[in-house]
């Protein structure tokens, strides 16, 4: 289901991007840029609260005819945006909160290692793994199966 | 079995050997079969994957054979199509003996020609290796080949006999042959093949490779070296050579934990480099270095940052940004091993995993009892262990991350007794460290924690038994706090003030300052008057009323006046026994004060009797403290003097004091306005640039 998972740093510049069918990257590039705008007007929405009061799970931030995009920004300003297929209605809303809080988690253990800059491109094996266990098992359990024919078999 | 062989594949030309040639053959298919597929297992999949899987990697018992053969590099690839090995895919007996008679053909100078097999040759002629006989036994140390070569013909025999059987099925497997390709298939058996070659070329790597940063290189070249050494120094070479230019087709899909594990294997000196190298960062080998620390240590190494960063990775098993000593001897390993040729592995190799490495090399201090807590609860793992570091093999150490399948079919076929030993081992080793690795982690810290809490309890029973050592812990614990200084203030003025209004009586009460001075011509009369009291046994209201509210100050003007109030009751007494007529009581109190300036007269330090009369008729406060420092100055005699004259000595101290501090500072404020200034002309200089 997760077509595309995006790390987007607090400058809004791509850590790490990835995408499943990889001959439409560019359409998922391009959704998961406009998506930023409406993190920034949610961000802002709620900026007057507390930043501890901010919920870090954005939610949806905008469905297309056949995708939609939700969003989690941490509290260090770095977003990660995920494009799941709409066909996907098994997808609830607890495992898109489930899979960003993995998300999260990786990421943290990429910040502990006192290799990476913060700010760097995130090529971390675990991230890579972890990213691709998630697309997969999104994928395992999607009804249509066009994305799993391309790049998993 | 030559005529199975013969019979049982029926590709490739009919193949004519002689006795000779027969035995020999199937002694060497047998070796490289069994070199490839032997070991832990040589299970019937296993076995017939060994020998193409060998020649598919290029890396196997095959090829070195066959380079040991000492033919050019051309000529082999010749042979191994001629021999239709290609075509099926496989190396089996047929296409072996094909071979090894094309061999014998090259070398004996005759074109490597089907119809070479025809003739009447000499046996082939094969090098041996150091490497062969290393990858039967896997030790390092061994430098004889015909130490080891008899017991291959020994085994052989046996291997061989069972390779019969299996031929048959090894001619239905097909993994594939493009020596460039990594074998998909089998990666249990696949791991075997390349381990002996990969070995190999691990010990000619590091041979070649420059020396590393880092002694503990030199403990991995030298049980290393020496091996390679007495080895034909070609055919190592060359293997080093060819396998290299497939290790990094093989990265990707070996892996590598089980590749040459070796490597991965921290022996003893390089444990104690790693541990000397930790203390050096962190003096406390049971706590961890912090990451920064880490970083600067290991940028040292050279390495590039993805390298280590993936290394960091590999190492850190929890992920919180420091390593733990464990934890710092993988990472180091990783990095020597990286830094000797030995590609990262995908996973932390199990021999480096921190529970490992925490259980085979126990930590000096504390941990020494948690070992051996866990040892006793794990013995059997612990010495097995020890020994197999010794002197196992490669192929049991390859086994010993392999899945539990390949571990339960290893065990089927058990040819040497060593091998069966070591599988057992190895199985017990394999079942309690994969399904107890979990029990591992919760076993030691209960273990520990049962060895902390026996380790409690004597302490705290320690404490209890000896009550006077506690009474002394506590008395001593709390240091008695050093005497309060005099309650003085610190600013000279009120320490003055202090020091002037309190004469060096120290019952009086900073309090009752200010109203005494309003009232001393008061207690004059009840002084007297109690004097009188005493002296006549009449009892007054007043003095008796007044006795308590000035009594303080009755008391100071009694003992300062100690001397003097007798004078002056006595003198006081005279006028007033003078003046007593009939009525005792009024005549007192009116006489009291008509002595006043008698009594103070008598009192030399007090020259201005006057000033008690107006003092005393005011009453007020006001006047009293107006009145105060002069009725101070005049009843305070010398005492005051010297009280004022010290309270001034500590004034210019102070103001001294003060001066210097306030120079020191200006000048301070001197050296950071300077400071200033070079920044801001600083910044002036760097301002058109960055305009520009």
């Amino acid at each position: 289901m997760a077509v595309c998972v995006a790390v987007i740093a607090k400058e809004n510049y791509p850590l790490y991007i990835r995408s499943i069918p990889t001959e439409n990257e560019l359409k998922f590039h391009y959704m998961v840029h406009t998506s930023l705008d409406v993190v920034d007007e949610k961000i802002s929405a709620m900026g007057k609260a507390l930043v501890d009061q901010r919920e870090l799970y954005l939610g949806l931030l905008y469905p297309t005819e056949d995708y939609k995009v939700y969003g989690y920004v941490t509290n260090s300003k770095v977003k990660f945006v995920m494009v799941v297929d709409s066909s996907n209605t098994a997808l609830r809303d607890n495992e898109i909160r489930s899979m960003f809080r993995k998300l999260h988690n990786s990421y943290t253990d990429v910040m502990c290692n006192p290799f990476y800059n913060p700010g760097d491109r995130i090529q971390s094996r675990a991230f890579d793994s972890m990213v691709t266990s998630m697309m997969i098992q999104v994928l395992s359990r999607a009804p249509c199966c066009r994305a799993g024919e391309a790049l998993w078999a | 079995m030559e005529a199975a062989a013969g019979g049982g594949c029926g590709s490739g030309p009919p193949l004519l050997l002689s006795e000779g040639e027969q035995q020999c053959y199937s002694e060497l298919f047998a070796r490289c079969a069994g070199a490839a597929g032997g070991g832990p297992g040589s299970g019937p999949p296993e076995a017939a994957r060994a020998v193409p899987g060998a020649v598919t990697a290029a890396a196997g018992p095959v090829a070195d054979l066959f380079r040991a053969s000492q033919l050019p590099a051309e000529t082999l690839h010749q042979i191994t199509e001629l021999c239709g090995a290609k075509r099926v895919g496989y190396f089996g007996p047929t296409q072996f003996y094909i071979a090894l008679k094309l061999i014998a053909a090259a070398q004996s100078g005759l074109p490597v020609r089907i119809e070479s097999l025809k003739c009447e040759l000499p046996l082939p002629r094969f090098m041996m290796s150091k490497t062969d006989a290393d990858t039967r036994f896997g030790n390092p140390a061994e430098l004889h080949g015909a130490k080891v070569q008899i017991p291959y013909l020994i085994t052989e025999k046996n291997t061989f006999k069972r390779m019969d059987d299996e031929d048959k099925q090894q001619e239905t497997q097909s993994p594939t042959m493009s020596p460039l390709a990594s074998p998909p298939s089998s990666p249990p058996h696949y791991q075997r093949v390349p381990l002996s070659h990969g070995y190999s070329k691990l010990r000619s790597s590091t041979e070649q490779m420059h020396p590393a940063p880092y002694e503990a290189r030199q403990p991995l070249v030298q049980p290393e070296g020496p091996s390679s050494g007495a080895a034909g120094a070609k055919p190592p070479r060359h293997q080093a050579s060819l396998i290299r230019s497939f290790s990094v087709e093989r990265e990707p899909h070996d892996n590598n934990s089980n590749y040459p594990d070796e490597p991965w294997r921290i022996t003893e000196e390089q444990r104690e480099y790693y541990v000397n190298q930790f203390r050096s960062l962190q003096p406390d080998p049971s706590s961890f270095i912090s990451g920064s620390v880490a970083k600067n240590f290991f940028t040292k190494s050279k390495l590039s940052i993805p390298e280590l960063s993936y290394i960091w990775e590999l190492s850190d098993a929890d992920c919180d940004g420091a390593l733990t000593l464990p934890e710092f001897c993988a990472a180091f390993h990783l990095i020597v091993a990286r830094k000797n040729g030995y590609p990262l592995p995908e996973g932390l190799p199990p021999t480096l995993q921190p529970e490992y490495l925490q259980a085979a090399f126990p930590k000096p201090k504390r941990e020494c009892t948690l070992f051996d807590s866990y040892s006793e609860s794990m013995p059997a793992n612990q010495q097995p262990r020890d020994l197999n570091r010794m002197e196992l093999s490669i192929k049991d150490m390859a086994d010993f991350p392999v899945p539990a399948q390949d571990v339960t079919s290893d065990d089927k076929q058990e040819q040497n007794k060593t091998r069966l030993e070591q599988n057992k081992i190895r199985l017990a080793l394999k079942s309690t460290v994969d399904e107890a690795l979990p029990k591992d982690m919760s076993e030691d810290p209960a273990t520990s924690k049962d060895s902390n809490s026996l380790k409690a309890r004597p302490r705290s029973r320690s404490y209890s038994s000896t009550s006077i050592e506690e009474a002394m812990k506590r008395g001593e614990d709390p240091p008695t706090p050093p005497p309060r200084p005099q309650k003085t203030h610190s600013r000279a003025s009120s320490l003055d003030l202090n020091k002037v209004f309190q004469p060096s009586v120290p019952a009086t009460k900073s309090g009752l300052l200010p109203p005494p001075p309003a009232l001393p011509p008061r207690p004059c009369p009840s002084q007297i008057s109690h004097h009188n009291v005493n002296s006549e046994c009449s009892a007054q209201p007043r003095p008796p009323t007044q006795l308590p509210n000035y009594g303080d100050f009755r008391l100071q003007k009694q003992s300062e006046q100690a001397s003097e109030a007798e004078i002056h009751p006595q003198l006081n007494r005279a006028p007033s026994q003078a003046a007593d007529s009939s009525p005792t009581k009024k005549d007192i109190p009116y006489s009291q004060p008509p002595s006043k300036p008698i009594r103070r007269k008598f009192r030399p330090e007090n020259p201005a009797p006057e000033n008690q009369e107006p003092s005393s008729t005011v009453g007020g406060p006001a006047s009293a403290v107006t009145g105060k420092p002069h009725t101070a100055v005049q009843k305070q005699s010398s005492k005051q003097k010297k009280a004022i004259q010290t309270a001034i000595r500590k004034n210019k101290e102070a103001n001294a004091v003060l001066a210097r501090l306030n120079s020191e500072l200006q000048q301070q404020l001197k050296e950071v306005h300077q400071e200033r200034i070079a920044l801001e002309n600083q910044l002036e200089q760097l301002r058109p640039v960055t305009v520009l």
